[in-house]
């Protein structure tokens, strides 16, 4: 399998995406730059997390203007598998390949810390290898992953099925504290449609090797080896 | 040609920045505020020198670019000289 993330000027996940997507996938990994609309042929795509031209103007508008990204909007159009992470969310909202828009934290504070997030389907390809329900941990780190969105997308995401993740305490249970962020339905990742495109605010990619707390990140980049496979 | 541009967050969408703005005012003692909405004010220098045609240009860049027209509203001021 190969892949390529997206590396924009502020991206400073794009490294541990690649670590990851290479440890797990075993195959190459392509460092695409954002001004390079000439992206090789490849089976996947992270849009990393970041801060994208400093978060100018609104968080990813900038960076979904880039050349690189129309580029994206058609591979996804065509079906590859692309998965945004935290700013990466922002910027796959920004060009419209997901509903809704990542505002201001609830509380106003950049938010870093583990959180819980319930596996809400496992009918996507970033999401085969979880078990329906499981309740896995993965770190925040962003400022702006208030998801919000109107009450008519939101009920289609809730009938379609397209709430990917989210956010619970360690049982599994909905809290009011376990959602760090004030997001709308707790939702921490949404689905497009075709289901080959998932934004979410926690980080994955940080949670593939013991050695950095735990590995509950890898089920997601080995469900998108078994889908490309 | 200058182009005067306020964005504003559409009605309903809440505002966490603007109510701490609020809350900050009324520790001020202003305790007059019933509601603070924050939002962008951005000018451009066009070169365009038709009104209309300028008007036109703006605002496909406030739907391409300036303003996420799923949460923010727009209005554009078109100033001579």
């Amino acid at each position: 399998m190969k892949s390529a993330v997206i590396v924009f000027p502020g991206s400073n996940c794009d490294r541990d995406a690649q670590t990851a997507l290479r440890d797990v996938t075993g195959g190459e990994v392509v460092m695409q730059w954002h001004g390079d609309a000439d992206m090789p042929d490849v089976d996947a795509i992270v849009v990393p997390g970041g801060f994208s031209y400093g978060d100018y103007l609104r968080c990813g508008a900038i960076a979904g203007n880039s050349p690189v990204m129309r580029e994206v909007v058609k591979r996804a159009e065509m079906g590859v598998p692309v998965l945004g992470i935290c700013n990466g969310f922002q910027v796959l909202t920004e060009v419209g390949l997901l509903p809704g828009v990542l505002m201001r934290n609830a509380d106003l504070k950049f938010v870093c810390r583990d959180v819980f997030l319930r596996v809400e389907t496992t009918t996507s390809p970033f999401t085969t290898q979880y078990t329906p329900g499981q309740v896995i941990k993965v770190p925040v780190a962003h400022h702006d992953g208030n998801y919000v969105t109107d009450a008519d997308t939101l009920k289609l995401l809730q009938d379609q099925d397209r709430v990917a993740f989210r956010y619970v305490d360690a049982t599994g249970a909905r809290t009011p504290g376990a959602n760090p962020n004030g997001a709308m339905d707790d939702i921490a990742g949404v689905l497009n449609e075709k289901r080959n495109v998932l934004g979410m605010m926690p980080h994955p990619e940080r949670l593939i090797d013991q050695v950095l707390g735990g590995t509950d990140g890898r089920a997601m980049f080995e469900s998108v080896l078994a889908a490309v496979a | 040609m200058k182009a005067k541009i306020h964005i504003t967050l559409k009605n309903g969408v809440l505002d966490p920045q603007g109510k701490a703005v609020q809350t900050a005012l009324a520790g001020l003692g202003f305790t007059g505020v019933n509601d603070v909405r924050q939002g962008k004010f951005i000018e451009l220098e066009l070169t365009e020198a038709d009104r209309a045609k300028a008007e036109a240009q703006v605002d496909d860049m406030c739907k391409k670019l300036l303003a996420n027209t799923v949460i923010e509203n727009y209005a554009i001021e078109i100033v001579e000289g």
